[in-house]
């Protein structure tokens, strides 16, 4: 048997993978605000830089915080750090401080914190908490629902903030209910719906319902005896029929002006290559430059002279594919696959509902962030401004995510515990 | 149960990392495009317009320089105008136009610069400068206008002006931008490639609000301009203004050649233009005036204009006709009016005294011969051959073909061949006496003024030319093309040259007794050109001195009547101030400035 020390029992594949990940993230923040006249002051806490540094070491105490706290500490207090975490995202909404027109943060001196990052774990840990009660049955309805209004309340108090683009990881829990045995139909009629939306937008509505109405009419020739088939079909063309006409409700009156022109911009980048697809276009275009193996550590010029906005936080991967090439990107994106892949089998060894349905939580939202920042930043999805994990500057989100992780290495270092129990 | 559903989880987590990475491969490696608009996203690049190249006379002398203007240039980014009206008065536009300026450049670009007001001179720009003080993102940029020092050669110099979309497309070497200038006419055009020299680029590196942010690695990309080429024109200035002053008022051409180099000494196209007129911001309205004014001073005569040669077509018949030994020199041939009505007396014509009188029965006769040689066949028969060996010798004088001046748009003149005529009559239909009009220089031959100044300078060589050039000598190296060095066989004999040349001199006596010049032996002859629409065209071509000639000259004035008075007079006049510097004949000057050949 092996030691009792924490220190053998933590699945350090993770912790390196980790920490390979926070030093990429900080090296291409120095590069994303690099200025050769200021070079010298790099590491002053003045520039992004020094301060991630900051952020880096204080994750350190985190981390040794998390593992070293019981690992009943977490069940136990599930529910109550949700509560806590909801009670402050509704003082925010209270008292915040706006900043670029989300009130999301607190702000204390000059230190200033974002409550909807670590609600982020704290559903979670609820959720996993929830479900990984053996009372509950993933079959039924009212578990279903239970389990969908732990994450539509931190979802709905952070789209009251005005944070969208957060509010949108709390679905990504849905990954949660899928390992947890929902049932598939769910997401086939979710994808569904947004590829109709999509299609509207690309083509117009006549064709869409001539071509479905032509696929249903020959459906429901095709099984005139069996009157149950004629039933569903006649609802799917209900349904298609009332999403593809809300489109445009929803455009106009639901989406913000910012985030309509988000998603035209998404699918005709030129409509207005100065406005909403400025972002997208300079993007790709310090992406796309960077070639195979890229232009080399601090040779960025596209992220160097401000073309991409926001380039140490939400635009991160700019730098990288830029400076690093598909190489560069190659290694980045291997490292997240094999994160979450290496979380999957992480939870699937828990011995406890409740450690392994964290841990997929965990997966959720580290997936969610990994795949709609990319899929942003190369142009395959509206802008949603949301960090990439461990890359991203900024100490909210570092923070976080690291709590998010540290706490399933935790459960995991303890999974023994259990079974000697 | 539920246990293959991390398998599901698992396997759309790698599919969207393949997603990414193929994606990516797309927009990294595969698609180059990004590469480009990066370069283009940080790196200004700014042209270093090189000095077009000046224009000399074979003197020296400054013809064509440059003058300093300015094109104001705008950044709609950085556009601040406190007092729109007053901005709008300072270069007279409306509201409307300056906003519809503005945005036009915002279409062009937010950072990048474009033009918004072209061509300001100096001055103007000297007496507007203060007021611009307090405006923002408006800048002048230097550049160059043709300038000219004097006011003649309007047509053999050209000018210069922004391509157009066609010349762009049509430009193969990728040399030329939109809203760059070249040489549209003239030298300018035909010279373009040296006198433009070489764009300089220079690259800059910018960020997003278009702050300079140094040289691009170090400049080692940027290229300096190269300075275009300076011309030497075979022009000589003082000949050609007197040629131009001569000229004032009448319509026709004047070109005077060196024989012994086939340089052009003066080329005078009348009416013309001052240069400076499509020089600067008045070009379109200049320019308009120019193309509806019905003396159409932009038609480039000499080289364009085609004419009936009339009688001094007679000297290049006689030398045909002494080479293909139909005639001899000394072969007397009665002639009277019996075939062609004739200002020469009836009696015996030899070659000499056929030209000194311009015997058009003595032609006609010659002519006849030289088509008809071959006895045995029929008439019909004999004239194409005939005629296409006469065509094919007319060729060899340069004539019914482009000559290759290093001018733009010179046409090729006619000269008939059977195939004219097969159209006109029918194959095998027509005989010699449906041609006599060519024997005298009338009917369906044409050739351009600087042909018939090509024929002095061939008869002034006894028998050979040089391809007529303007350029002398191209910058520093004073190369020349090599073609223009090219001695240009006519295949007559020199030995058949003396007589005709005789005739020629006599015929100053004959015809043409203004053009007399003691102690100059002028050999010329005269023409004059039935004009069906109206009065006739008087020309004249000579070279002088007999012994080494040193300029051959053509000139031809429409509706002046007979050759001996308007064409043989400038002819003369040109050649005594050419060879002896000055006019002696002051008399003679006031009789062709005052312009009236009735008398």
């Amino acid at each position: 048997m092996r030691g009792d020390s924490i220190l053998d029992r933590i699945d350090w594949t993770v912790v390196l993978t980790y920490f390979a990940m926070i030093f990429m993230g900080w090296i291409n923040i120095y590069a994303a605000v690099y200025d050769e006249e200021l070079a010298s002051d790099m590491f002053s806490l003045a520039y992004n830089p020094g301060k991630q540094l900051i952020w880096i070491a204080t994750s350190i105490v985190l981390i040794i915080g998390v593992m070293s706290l019981d690992y009943k500490f977490f069940d136990s207090f599930a529910y109550i750090i949700y509560g806590a975490m909801i009670f402050l995202l509704i003082a925010v909404l209270l008292f915040g401080r706006e900043v670029a027109g989300s009130t999301s943060w607190f702000q204390l001196g000059s230190f200033r914190f974002q409550p909807s990052e670590f609600t982020k774990f704290a559903t979670a840990l609820a959720l996993a908490k929830y479900l990984g009660d053996i009372h509950t049955k993933m079959e039924n309805v009212k578990t279903q629902l239970i389990a969908v209004a732990i994450m539509f309340v931190p979802m709905a108090l952070i789209v009251l903030q005005g944070d969208t683009g957060s509010a949108m990881v709390f679905a990504a829990f849905a990954i949660v209910l899928f390992r947890e045995g929902i049932s598939p139909i769910y997401f086939i009629v979710g994808i569904g719906l947004v590829v109709l939306f999509v299609l509207t937008l690309l083509v117009s509505k006549t064709a869409i319902f001539i071509f479905s109405g032509v696929v249903c009419l020959v459906v429901i020739g095709a099984s005139v005896k069996h009157p149950r088939r004629i039933l569903v079909v006649v609802l799917v063309a209900f349904a298609i029929f009332s999403t593809v006409t809300s489109v445009d409700f929803l455009m106009k009156n639901v989406l913000k002006p910012h985030q309509r022109s988000r998603v035209i911009s998404l699918i005709n980048p030129d409509a207005d290559p100065l406005g909403a697809g400025w972002n997208v276009t300079q993007s790709k275009i310090a992406i796309g430059s960077g070639g195979f193996f890229g232009k080399g550590f601090l040779e960025g010029t596209q992220t160097k002279f401000d073309f991409v906005p926001e380039q140490s936080t939400d635009f991160i991967f700019c730098t990288l594919g830029e400076e690093h090439g598909w190489l560069g990107s190659l290694v980045m994106i291997g490292l997240f696959v094999f994160l979450l892949i290496r979380i999957s089998i992480i939870a699937e060894r828990q011995k406890t509902r409740f450690a392994r349905i964290y841990g997929y939580g965990v997966l959720s939202v580290i997936f969610f962030h990994f795949s709609v920042n990319i899929a942003m930043t190369i142009g395959l999805f509206p802008v949603i401004g949301i960090p990439l994990p461990f890359f991203s500057y900024g100490g909210s989100s570092l923070w976080s995510f690291t709590t998010l992780l540290f706490i399933l290495l935790a459960l995991d270092s303890k999974r023994m515990q259990v079974l000697t129990r | 149960m539920n246990d293959e559903r991390r398998h599901i989880i698992r396997l759309i987590v790698i599919l969207m990392g393949l997603v990414f990475l193929v994606k990516l491969f797309f927009i990294q490696i595969i698609d180059e495009n990004y590469k480009a608009a990066a370069e283009n996203n940080i790196i200004h690049k700014e042209v270093d317009y090189p000095y077009r190249g000046l224009v000399y006379d074979r003197n020296k002398k400054l013809i064509v320089h440059n003058e300093p203007i300015f094109d104001l240039m705008v950044i709609p980014k950085e556009v601040r105008i406190p007092d729109t009206l007053a901005f709008c008065q300072l270069f007279d536009l409306t509201r409307e136009e300056l906003e519809a300026q503005l945005n036009k450049a915002k279409r062009y670009s937010y950072i990048q610069p474009s033009q918004f007001v072209k061509q300001i001179s100096n001055e103007w720009f000297a007496s507007i400068e203060d007021q611009l003080v307090d405006v923002r993102g408006f800048y002048p940029k230097a550049r160059t206008i043709r300038g000219y020092d004097y006011e003649n050669l309007g047509n053999v110099l050209g000018y210069i002006g922004e391509i157009n979309q066609r010349q762009l497309n049509a430009d193969t070497t990728n040399y030329y931008r939109s809203g760059d200038y070249l040489g549209i006419t003239g030298l300018e055009s035909s010279y373009e490639k040296t006198l433009r020299g070489k764009r300089g680029v220079r690259y800059k590196m910018v960020n997003v609000r278009g702050v300079d942010q140094g040289s691009f690695k170090d400049g080692k990309l940027d290229t300096l301009s190269v300075p275009g080429e300076d011309l030497v024109l075979s022009i000589d200035l003082e000949l050609q203004r007197y040629a131009e002053r001569l000229m004032e008022g009448k319509i026709g051409s004047v070109v005077a050649i060196e024989p012994s180099t086939g340089e052009i000494l003066a080329f005078v196209s009348a009416p013309s233009y001052q240069p400076s007129v499509l020089s600067g911001r008045e070009f379109s309205v200049n320019y308009r005036a120019l193309t509806q004014d019905s003396l159409k001073p932009l038609f480039n005569r000499p080289l364009m204009a085609m004419y009936p040669p009339g009688s001094i077509f007679k000297i290049v018949q006689a030398l045909i006709g002494l080479e293909e030994g139909v005639i001899t020199a000394k072969e007397q041939v009665y002639c009277d009016n019996s075939l062609i009505g004739d200002h020469a007396p009836p009696g015996y014509y030899d070659v000499r005294k056929a030209i000194m009188f311009s015997s058009n029965n003595y032609f006609l006769k010659l002519f006849r011969r030289i088509i008809n040689q071959n006895p045995e066949l029929s008439q019909f028969e004999q004239a194409p051959i005939g005629l296409q060996n006469w065509s094919e010798r007319m060729h060899r004088f340069g004539l019914g073909q482009p000559l290759g001046i290093d001018l733009p748009s010179e046409k090729s003149g006619q000269v008939p061949d059977p195939k004219l005529y097969n159209r006109i009559y029918g194959t095998g239909r027509w005989k010699v006496s449906n041609l006599s009009s060519l024997s005298i220089g009338q009917g369906e031959t044409l050739l351009n003024p600087i042909q018939m100044a090509n024929l002095a300078a061939i008869m002034a060589n006894k028998g050979h030319y040089y391809i007529p050039h303007i350029v002398k000598e191209v910058g520093s190296t004073g190369y020349l093309d090599p073609k223009y060095k090219k001695k240009i066989d006519t295949g007559i004999s020199a030995e058949h040259f003396p007589v005709v040349i005789q005739g020629m001199q006599d015929a100053l006596s004959g015809t043409a007794g203004r053009a007399i010049i003691r102690d100059i032996e002028i050999c010329g002859k005269t023409g004059t050109v039935q004009n069906p629409h109206g009065e006739d065209h008087s020309t004249f071509m000579a070279f002088a001195p007999r012994e080494q000639p040193k300029i051959a000259i053509s000139v031809y004035v429409e509706n002046a009547g007979w050759g001996g008075r308007a064409a043989a007079s400038i002819s003369s006049l040109l050649i005594e101030s050419y060879l002896r510097g000055e006019v002696t004949r002051q008399w003679l000057e006031d009789y062709v400035l005052k312009g009236d050949f009735a008398g």
